[in-house]
């Protein structure tokens, strides 16, 4: 059992768990991320690392409830356990220094972001951070990721705060001003295809993908994207890839595989619900 | 007794089941299990002959008629405890075993009838042990002081761990999922062998002293060499063979495609057949291809069946060349999966969304036999049809792990990927670092698995000796 041993909701249905997990804390790198099941009956879901602290021995996850598993998790609390919580997964991100760097977080992709934006800063690049939401309420860790960039500039869909527009609005801005020797960009598949198509190929743009999983340790196929026309697994071979080699149809047609299941799961009886409340 | 000879029943004494029309609609277990009559009965139909062939076709090497011998005289504890000195799961290999072609092809007696059901007796005693309120006790461990990693819960792992224990070793087992068993729980199925069983037969490993770690990825949280470093003398490697297969033909990554990796894995490991009570999603339609012909394509049509799907198994050969277990397929067409035989897939359709809606295949004639020894299909030219499908699984074979071979360099490996190891003792490239079952050999049996578990821990045991 993995004890959560701080909650904080940053948003409107987005909470911060941090959880006890010393072993994985001394591992993680920036990039990588768990897989964890909230109780017996759950499913086993990736989350990328937020953020990890080796001297607390605990791992910091943000998460949007978007289904029930998410909601599930939601409902519980600082003192309370996740059954089952394994990692860290994937190949962390490539740290070096590139020279200009531009990292893009979207909604909660914000979060995946922060531990990249920090460690390319602390190789040495100059780090322009480009977040977004949909509007200001959904706005998470501004100040965070202020604290790891050079510069830091927001867009809201609806104008709430910062620019009204998207964070490829943004980009192309900062593309024409400045040479720009890499881009990060994590958050709703939608919005890194728009970044990718807004990047040259000439700019290396990493994504980071976040498909359908079942093992996480690249047992069963689940993940399967398609990069540089070739079949690859996320889980191992990812999670991030060069968005300009992603086939991003296939990305969101795989997304969508299982959303009816995902809404007879919603529609499951509260009995449980209630149960974990009383936990 | 002298001159006095046994009247001998040619046939085996046939094994109680559920009914076809009933099974295909629950996963509960498919053989039923022999009663203590027909135990007693089969176990008097061994001859006790004196050169025991049967024994030499058991890789792990059970007295079997000593075990046998003793069922017949209804010493059932005894007979256990005779298994338990070289088999740490009867239960699962009374179930899974492809006895045919062991213990059973070697029976003296079926040179003229049908061979002892060693399988089955075997099944009957573990189940019998089961039934009591306490395990039969094993021997006493003398602790030796030293310290073994097994990385991997499967049969390899889990024969390693125990026997390691038995030595006097103290053992720590790593498993990246969340319940020991490896292919035990994710893939092969309850109506074959029930995941409570396999968890009382892990239940008494642990018993020896071995400690379990789940979710722990060796590979990821420490390398085989960080283990070394912190204190462990040797590292047995089962990591087994989870990387699965596809055709790389177009279609191959719509939505409806699983390897049968996914699809039992979500079944059996994450018990998607009770969604929504468990979260897990399956998904299957009216009409599921499961493409291959081995005991795993047996497991996933069966699973569609039974998830109320028609089921098709697509094979490029016949039923002659069929790798599953006979009895596999046997179940297979009497709960109704259908086959179509001499044909492959060399496309899968899909629709807008997405999603599957056909596969088309390839017809197939068989010509010359292959260096597997199977008649090789070639194909008809032009001879092409196209099947209306949900569902397509790949159960085309799987490939070694590459997780602990990616993260450690010195361990050599073969240009598939599996890790080389000698035959004998599963010695790696690495000192001290050993390997055994579908990791090495590539994906065959859960007894040969078992086998190579039991000759690594003997050979580990000779190395710490020798290390002093």
């Amino acid at each position: 059992m993995f004890r959560i041993v701080a909650k904080k909701e940053l948003a409107p249905r987005i909470k911060l768990f941090d959880v006890e997990a010393p072993e994985i804390a001394r591992k993680a790198r920036p990039g990588q991320f768990i897989i964890l099941r909230v109780d017996e009956e759950g499913e086993r879901i990736p989350l990328t690392i937020a953020d990890f602290d080796q001297k607390k021995g605990t791992i910091t996850i943000i998460f949007q409830e978007v289904g029930k598993t998410t909601e599930l998790l939601g409902e519980l609390q600082a003192g309370d356990s996740i059954l089952d919580f394994v990692g860290p997964l994937g190949c962390p991100s490539e740290i070096e220094r590139f020279g200009t760097v531009v990292c893009v977080g979207g909604g909660v992709g914000v979060a995946p972001v922060f531990p990249i934006a920090r460690a390319l800063g602390e190789a040495g690049n100059r780090v322009v951070s480009i977040i977004g939401a949909r509007s200001r309420d959904m706005l998470i860790w501004e100040d965070e990721m202020r604290n790891v960039s050079s510069e830091l500039l927001v867009a809201t869909d609806d104008g709430s705060y910062g620019i009204k527009g998207f964070v490829t609005d943004i980009l192309t801005g900062v593309l024409s001003r400045e040479k720009v020797d890499r881009v990060v960009a994590i958050g709703p598949a939608v919005m890194m295809r728009e970044v990718c198509r807004v990047t040259p190929e000439s700019i290396p743009t990493v994504v980071s993908l976040n498909p359908i999983m079942v093992d996480g340790t690249g047992m069963c196929g689940a993940c399967r994207v398609e990069v540089g026309g070739k079949t690859r697994f996320a889980c191992v071979e990812g999670p991030e890839f060069d968005g300009h080699q992603v086939n991003w149809e296939l990305v969101l047609k795989r997304s969508k595989m299982f959303v009816e299941e995902e809404r007879i799961a919603m529609e499951r009886g509260g009995c449980r619900c209630q149960e974990n409340a009383r936990r | 007794m002298s001159g006095e000879r046994k009247k001998i029943i040619p046939q085996k004494h046939p094994m109680p089941e559920q009914e076809a029309a009933v099974r295909c609609r629950n996963f509960d277990e498919v053989a039923l299990g022999y009663s203590e009559e027909t135990a007693v009965a089969e176990a008097n139909r061994c001859i006790q002959c004196k050169n025991s062939p049967c024994v030499e076709g058991c890789p792990v090497e059970i007295d079997i008629p000593a075990f046998i011998k003793m069922i017949a005289a209804r010493d059932f504890a005894g007979a256990i405890k005779k298994i338990k000195e070289k088999n740490n799961l009867p239960a699962i290999c009374g179930r899974v075993c492809p006895q045919e072609n062991q213990c059973e092809s070697k029976c003296t007696l079926g040179k003229k009838h049908e061979p002892v059901a060693i399988g089955r007796l075997e099944r009957f005693v573990a189940d019998w042990e089961m039934a009591q309120p306490e395990p039969i006790q094993v021997q006493a461990i003398n602790p030796l002081g030293k310290r073994v990693a097994v990385i991997g819960s499967g049969p390899a792992g889990l024969t390693a761990a125990a026997d390691l224990a038995l030595m006097g070793y103290k053992v720590t087992v790593f498993e990246a999922l969340h319940i020991p068993g490896g292919v035990l729980v994710y893939g092969i199925p309850e109506f074959r062998l029930p995941k409570a069983i396999v968890a009382r037969e892990i239940e008494n490993i642990t018993r020896l002293g071995v400690e379990i770690r789940t979710n722990y990825v060796v590979g990821k949280l420490a390398s085989v060499g960080e283990l070394l470093e912190q204190g462990y003398d040797a590292v047995f490697i089962g990591t087994g063979a989870g990387l699965p297969y596809f055709m790389d033909i177009p279609g191959e990554n719509l939505n409806g495609v699983y390897s049968a990796n996914e699809f039992l894995t979500r079944n059996n490991l994450m018990k998607a057949y009770k969604f929504p009570q468990y979260l897990t999603p399956i998904r299957v339609g009216k009409r599921v291809a499961v493409v291959g012909g081995g005991n795993v394509a047996m497991d996933a049509a069966r699973t569609a069946l039974r998830l109320g799907a028609e089921a098709y198994i697509v094979y490029r050969r016949t039923f002659q060349e069929m790798p599953a277990r006979r009895e596999e397929i046997e179940h297979a067409r009497e709960e109704g999966v259908k086959f179509e035989l001499l044909a492959s897939p060399i496309e899968i359709k899909g629709n807008e969304e997405g999603r599957v809606t056909s596969i088309i295949c390839q017809r197939y004639e068989l010509g010359e036999p292959d260096e597997s020894g199977r008649r090789s299909p070639v194909p008809i030219p032009g001879a092409v049809f196209e099947m209306p499908v949900d569902t397509v699984v790949m159960a085309i074979g799987q490939g070694p792990n590459p997780l602990i071979p990616q993260t450690t360099p010195e361990l050599k490996t073969n240009r598939r990927g599996n890790i080389l190891a000698k035959e004998e003792t599963g010695e790696t490239s690495m000192p001290g670092v050993f390997a055994g079952g579908d990791v090495v050999t590539g994906a065959a049996t859960v007894i040969l698995a078992m086998g190579a578990g039991k000759k690594a821990a003997r050979a580990i045991h000779e190395y710490l000796q020798n290390k002093g």
